[in-house]
């Protein structure tokens, strides 16, 4: 029992770490791509090609006045961040990182929680992060927040519609709600070591997975709730210091999650050659694959225009959902002739 | 119980993100329907008109500079056209080509920003950085001609400030070889682009009837398909020499402005490369003692011109009594300088028809009854500078 207790404990402490280095390390590569698309250097002056800047901004915006203004509900505003913040890290939880591994003659999951619903636990959490954002646009008590958590809440209700609806096809054709033994069904012996994946077998439900992911995390070309132009900072206008950078990591956290669900679901997760003989390679490809996901997110930002409220609710509505509808028919129909 | 239907009253500005200065609109929302609007302009009031009419007629110029900031050589063109018909007096052919060639690389410089703050405020936050590289070149033939890269005041009563640089050909050469391949790079992210159309086409319209009862000018008229172009309709500085078309818009929405801008970038190339090809020798100022100062070398070794160069220094020249008013076609539509002389060496009054100014009057035409996100794409398409609408 003490093994267990002593084995999670480190776990969680070394995923948790990794996870906010990966966030500063993401909002990092957001800077330096961005600018690279855009004729800049980004960073540079932090540290050996500013490899300290996401340090640096952490330190900054700890030592910033925590501003709180008058008109603000205070306890809604305090828990606001926190609301954002905590499920996106939550969606780890589940997410396999290797397989099983020998550590010091120990036997370790490389998961730190195998839930047999796993994923329906992932659409739970980070459905929860809308909360986050609706009561600080409430609370804040200024016009920009409040229709940044308007126009955040229709957003979410609309895409959590068609991104539950992207991933049922997975889900039909591997039989299992969780998320290890979909990376296990992914699994290829041969040469070819990405021909289980299941963007193959579903290539729809894969892309409207990205495209109602980009919208659940608030990501442009739907990044509306915080439209800069508009809603100056949207939800997020009122809040200074700290809890600024908490719904700030919970961004990048939600934005990692997602994308590493989606690699799971849809990319073979932690699979890849090699990954039987060298220990904790599964991690590495985790990890490249998420940040091939990343890359598509910040080319997308630094592309596309935004989009209006109403053509967002009528893309969700009249484009995504149709398309999420007829994909689960045409798997269920292949499922059942035994084509998957 | 029934629903009570209210309204929101949302103070954008003055200090907004995407009101390009300090414009304040006092919004009434329906959700995120605008029920009315109401631009509130005065923030950046500076003064420029009453502080023209104490100064000497060459020295109030630099205070043009600082109307359309975006486009300087525009306002000093118009000034001193103003200021050359209330003087009755013409200048040498080399000054008309080289005032028309600045002129529209202005044009250029100013549209490229407008696309690229325009695109900003849609979200489409690359082309702010692309239009800025190729301004840029044309910021570098400013700082070689007048040694200021915004604030020139390099046009001057009766000619330029100093002879064009030796290198004017080459450096302006290079904005042309660089701007269209800047042009193809903007064209092929925004102009196809399915959710730039969306947001912009159907998206702050105006009629034709409407546009001319608002009397707007520049592309905003024009992109409800009026043909009125002041370089058109009254050719100034030698404009009817030069072979170029007016483009015309047809749905007067923020698609075809954006369009017709991008189309009067080329058209401008194409009067620069004129321009260039013509380019006539002579000199770079008027022969007229006493009102433009005489040629260097003279003021070294002739009497009189240096008795000229002092009395206009110190004491500026005078003009005559009467009104004048010089419209040019400037970037953002017709800008009118209206000047009166009293007899005496500063201007009655001075008075600006800025089109900034006239083109803003049409925002709550332009956005009441449209959704919020609307009144962000419609203050871009406008194309306003606040320097200019207040003044």
């Amino acid at each position: 029992m003490l093994e267990i207790i002593v084995a999670s404990t480190i776990k969680v402490v070394v995923v948790m770490a990794a996870v906010l280095t990966g966030c500063a390390y993401a909002t990092y590569m957001e800077r330096k791509v961005v600018g690279h698309l855009q004729h800049r250097i980004g960073p540079l002056y932090a540290g050996p090609y500013g490899l300290l800047q996401p340090i640096a901004d952490a330190v900054k915006l700890m030592f910033k006045e925590d501003i709180v203004p008058d008109k603000v509900e205070r306890a809604t505003f305090a828990l606001a961040p926190l609301i954002a913040f905590v499920p996106a890290l939550l969606t780890f939880a589940v997410v396999p990182f290797g397989g099983d591994n020998t550590i010091f003659g120990y036997e370790i999951k490389m998961v730190l929680s195998d839930l047999n619903i796993g994923i329906l636990f992932v659409f739970a959490i980070t459905s929860l992060g809308v909360y986050g954002i609706v009561l600080a646009g409430w609370s804040s008590g200024s016009k920009y927040s409040l229709l940044g958590g308007i126009r955040s809440s229709a957003q979410m209700i609309s895409y959590e519609v068609s991104y539950g609806l992207s991933i049922i096809g997975v889900l039909l054709i591997a039989n299992t709600l969780s998320l290890r033994e979909l990376v296990d069904r992914q699994a290829s012996d041969s040469i070819w070591f990405f021909s289980n994946w299941y963007v193959f077998k579903q290539p729809l439900g894969c892309l409207l997975y990205v495209v109602c992911a980009i919208a659940e995390t608030n990501r442009a070309p739907f990044d509306l709730p915080e439209a800069e132009s508009e809603l100056v900072a949207g939800y997020h206008t009122e809040y200074s210091s700290m809890r600024f950078a908490m719904f700030f990591i919970g961004e990048y956290a939600n934005m990692l999650a997602v994308c590493a669900v989606g690699a799971t679901l849809f990319f073979g997760g932690w699979q890849g050659p090699f990954v039987d003989s060298v220990p904790l390679l599964g991690i590495v490809w985790l990890v490249l694959k998420v940040f091939v996901f990343m890359f598509v997110y910040i080319w997308l930002r630094a592309t596309f225009p935004r989009f209006r409220y109403d053509q967002l609710m009528n893309f969700g509505w009249k484009v995504l959902l149709p398309l999420a509808l007829l994909n689960t028919m045409v798997t269920g129909l292949l499922v059942v002739q035994g084509v998957f | 119980m029934t629903a009570e239907s209210r309204t929101v009253t949302l103070n954008m500005g003055p200090q907004h993100p995407s009101t390009h200065g300090v414009l304040r609109v006092i919004l009434e929302l329906d959700g995120e329907t605008v029920v009315k609007a109401r631009p509130v302009i005065g923030y950046l009031h500076t003064g420029i008109e009453k502080t023209m009419e104490s100064k000497l007629y060459y020295k109030a110029l630099p205070a043009t500079d600082r109307m359309d900031y975006l486009a300087p050589m525009s306002n000093n063109l118009g000034f001193c056209l103003a200021v050359e018909k209330l003087m009755d007096m013409d200048v040498p052919d080399k000054v008309k080509w080289a005032r028309v060639c600045l002129a529209e690389l202005t044009r250029v410089k100013s549209h490229l920003v407008w696309l690229g703050t325009h695109a900003l405020d849609l979200g489409a936050m690359s082309m702010l950085l692309y239009t800025f590289r190729e301004r840029e070149s044309i910021i570098d033939v400013y700082e070689a001609c007048g040694g200021q890269r915004m604030m020139t005041s390099y046009i001057r009563i009766g000619g330029l400030a100093h002879d064009l640089p030796r290198d004017f050909d080459k450096i302006v050469r290079r904005v042309l070889d660089q701007v269209p391949r800047g042009l193809r790079d903007y064209e092929d992210l925004l102009t196809k682009n399915e959710i730039f159309i969306n947001r912009t086409k159907g998206v702050a319209v105006i009629s034709a009837e409407d546009a001319i009862e608002y009397s707007l000018t520049g592309p905003m008229l024009r992109g409800s398909g009026v043909n009125y172009d002041v370089r058109k309709a009254n050719p100034y500085s030698g404009y009817e020499n030069f072979d170029f078309t007016v483009p015309l818009g047809k749905n007067g929405d923020a698609y075809d402005r954006y369009l017709i801008r991008l189309e009067e970038i080329r058209q401008s190339l194409k009067i620069i490369k004129q321009a260039l090809d013509g380019m006539p020798e002579g000199p770079y100022r008027a022969h007229v003692p006493g009102v433009v100062l005489p040629p260097k070398e003279d003021v070294l070794y002739k009497m009189e011109s240096m008795i000229f160069h002092f009395k206009i220094i110190t004491e500026g020249f005078k003009a005559p009594e009467g009104g004048v008013y010089q419209a040019v076609e400037a970037p953002k539509g017709e800008l009118g300088f209206y000047i009166a002389g009293d007899g005496s060496n500063t201007p009655r009054r001075v008075r600006v028809r800025p089109p900034s100014f006239v083109n803003l009057a049409s925002l709550p035409k332009l956005v009441e009854g449209r959704l919020f996100s609307d009144v962000v794409c419609a203050i871009g398409s406008i194309d306003i500078v606040l320097g200019e609408v207040d003044r």
